[in-house]
């Protein structure tokens, strides 16, 4: 296995769907001549040409819904958001168009596409650039919401989220691009919709997804080293959820805590929490807690920033307290 | 039920079945048989008013529920624009889509039936009247945002510039639209690109019950040609026959050059702006209303006809009769369609494929 980083892995999933299936193009703000605003795209106009490597005006609206209508007569379009800040812009095209053409066409039109960029907060890019939106887009039938968290799932998740046969929103974390793991070598592809236990303990489930599985994987190994061992489910997809694997460990640890960077109201960890309480209310040994972003907007001061943030610190300390030692 | 047309034409007892609102398109120019295409014209307007009549008495009935716009008055534009558009050339619309999803062909059938929320509906009951979806004869759809299809048509160009084809997108939307967004940037990405759509400003001059003066800046709508450096054609579009000779234009230019047009039509809607508004009285008057119904563009093009010597005695109640009759199989058939199963709510949200 190789050593990539997250950006060489979504780099090389997207080579190679481009090369398999001569339907699907990228499009999208500085992805062909600058090679992407996170060089995801890096090499692949020289490589592609500038029919399959598209760069757009500033117009998310615009070429959002330019995807969904090439989708709708067969192409199969990767539509890049230079962050999904911008792609608020378009949600009328993701939610009105791209979602619900399928149903309100009674399953004439099934839009083969995605919509990916990085989501989530960076460093000090304050309010307007910091925020996971997973949890509104999670919340539409007939969406798809997948959030890789290492090098190889994003490259195995996004070859699935292109050749699958729906809208997929596929969210990357943007301080995840460096990051480097192992990937397989050669073909493979992760289905859509499992999650995978990603550490293996008996004290308590950790669920979380994205950029925060790294954060659960130091809590992981902070409270090995006093004795705690914990089940970390990394979610992988956030909708369809995997609610089996959430409840299988829960089921073997009666505890849990639910992990994420978004806020807390009606967040993606409201959801983890219903199921939990439906599926596992008589296995559970105390209230499932959870980890989220402050419920203010992002300040931009970095010691404000560092506190609005969840972190291993504020994660340690709820296992902790779900598991009566603190 | 209302009749829309002046001079109701005389009555016939014989009740055609089957005839199609769709106009038989000859390629390549206009068809040798002039008369014939006026007769088919004629019949695609007349069955589009004939059906939404009904539609309007159904939803008094109850029959039709949700919001239902009627198209009544801007049959030209359907009409004169499908007689031009080849079988693999696509249709997107907004939700004002019943006339022209049956001059596109869509089964007059599928069309009440889908509005009566049926299970042999063209969507299968889950669209309904805004939402007339036919894939059979490319017919993209009804849209309920207003303008969210423009990027759409859009798309549907850059897929057929993608491929090297050479068919052609009509994207139609109010002149309400041209001040939304999605107008904008889909317009300017359809320039830039050289993509074959011809955008069509149905403008009837109410955003529901917003005047033109009192929204738009520059009631010169299609002077936002200009800004996106694309050709800008403004008709009356009451006259069918002004219709296709500007669409034929556009349509030409978008399959041969791959540019696309703006066209705005200039028409009148005699309804309300949907069911729940009255044809007049609270945003116009009676009597704008009258002077424009003086102009109704199947008046005028019987007119016409009646001048060429077209209509012999007998001929249009045939045709008028004929339309009624499908009207009437339409609703029939919508009548006796069952509700969708149940089991239907949980299918289409998503496909259980992948490519």
């Amino acid at each position: 296995m190789a050593v990539l980083t997250y950006r060489e892995a979504l780099t090389q999933a997207l080579r190679e769907e481009l090369t398999r299936d001569d339907r699907v193009f990228l499009m999208g703000e500085e992805v062909a001549q600058y090679n992407g605003a996170y060089k995801v795209s890096k090499g692949l106009l020289d490589e592609f040409g500038p029919m399959r490597i598209v760069d757009t005006p500033i117009t998310e609206l615009g070429f959002a819904g330019i995807g969904v209508g090439s989708a709708m007569v067969g192409l199969r379009p990767i539509i890049e958001f230079m962050t999904w800040n911008f792609a608020l812009l378009a949600l009328d095209q993701v939610v009105n168009a791209a979602a619900k053409m399928l149903y309100m066409s009674g399953g004439q039109f099934p839009i083969p596409m995605v919509f990916r960029g990085p989501n989530g907060s960076a460093l000090q890019l304050s309010a307007q650039h910091s925020q996971a939106w997973e949890s509104w887009l999670a919340h539409i039938p007939g969406l798809k919401v997948v959030t890789p968290a290492t090098p190889a799932d994003a490259k195995g998740l996004l070859k699935s989220a292109i050749r699958d046969d729906n809208p997929v929103v596929f969210l990357e974390g943007e301080m995840l691009y460096n990051t480097k793991g192992e990937v397989p070598d050669g073909e493979y592809t992760i289905p859509l919709g499992k999650a995978e236990l990603k550490r293996e303990g008996d004290g308590c489930t950790i669920v979380s997804h994205g950029k925060m599985v790294l954060v659960a994987m130091q809590v992981a190994d902070t409270l090995a080293k006093e004795g705690i061992s914990v089940d970390v489910v990394d979610l992988r997809t956030v909708r369809p959820m995997d609610v089996e694997t959430i409840a299988n460990s829960v089921r073997k640890t009666n505890r849990a805590v639910v992990l994420e960077e978004g806020w807390e109201i009606c967040g993606v960890g409201a959801q983890v929490v219903d199921f939990i309480q439906r599926e596992c209310f008589d296995d559970l040994d105390s209230p499932v807690l959870r980890v989220h972003q402050e419920d203010v907007p992002m300040p931009y001061a970095k010691n404000l920033e560092k506190a609005a943030k969840p972190d291993a610190a504020k994660a340690i300390a709820a296992v902790k307290k779900v598991m009566y030692l603190a | 039920m209302t009749d829309t047309l002046k001079r109701e034409p005389p009555r016939s007892a014989k009740a055609a079945s089957a005839a199609s609102a769709s106009v038989e398109n000859k390629e390549g120019g206009p068809p040798e048989d002039e008369a014939k295409l006026r007769k088919d014209l004629l019949k695609s307007m007349l069955l589009q008013r004939r059906f939404e009549e009904r539609c309007a008495e159904a939803y008094a009935l109850g029959k039709i529920g949700g919001f239902c716009h009627l198209y009544i008055g801007q049959e030209a534009i359907s009409a004169g624009t499908m007689s031009l558009l080849r079988p693999d050339d696509y249709v997107v619309t907004s939700y004002r889509d019943h006339g022209q999803a049956l001059a596109r062909g869509v089964s007059p059938r599928a069309v009440m039936a889908e509005l009566f929320g049926r299970q042999d509906g063209c969507s299968g009951g889950k669209g309904g009247s805004m939402h007339i979806f036919e894939k059979s004869v490319n017919f993209l759809g009804g849209h309920g945002i207003v303008g969210g299809q423009i990027p759409l048509a859009a798309g549907v160009g850059w897929a057929i510039k993608y491929r090297g084809g050479d068919q052609v997108c009509v994207c139609f939307f109010g002149e309400a639209a041209v001040n939304i967004a999605a107008f904008h940037e889909a317009l300017n990405m359809a320039s830039l690109w050289k993509l074959p759509v011809v955008f069509v400003i149905e403008n009837n001059r109410y955003g529901m019950g917003t005047a033109i003066s009192r929204a738009t800046a520059n009631e010169d709508v299609v002077a936002r040609a200009a800004a996106y450096r694309m050709p800008g054609e403004s008709i009356d579009a009451q006259d069918v026959f002004a219709v296709r000779e500007v669409m034929g234009r556009a349509i030409q230019l978008a399959r041969t050059e791959k540019l696309p047009t703006l066209v705005e039509m200039r028409t009148y809607r005699f309804m309300g702006h949907s069911m729940s508004d009255a044809a007049s009285g609270t945003y116009r008057t009676r009597e704008e209303l009258d002077e424009n119904m003086k102009r109704d563009p199947i008046l005028l093009l019987r007119e016409r006809m009646h001048a060429e010597g077209e209509l012999p005695d007998g001929e249009l109640a045939k045709i008028d009769e004929e339309a009624k009759a499908v009207a009437q199989d339409a609703w029939d058939f919508a009548d006796k369609s069952p509700e969708p199963l149940l089991s239907k709510l949980y299918e289409d949200v998503v496909v259980n494929t992948t490519s």
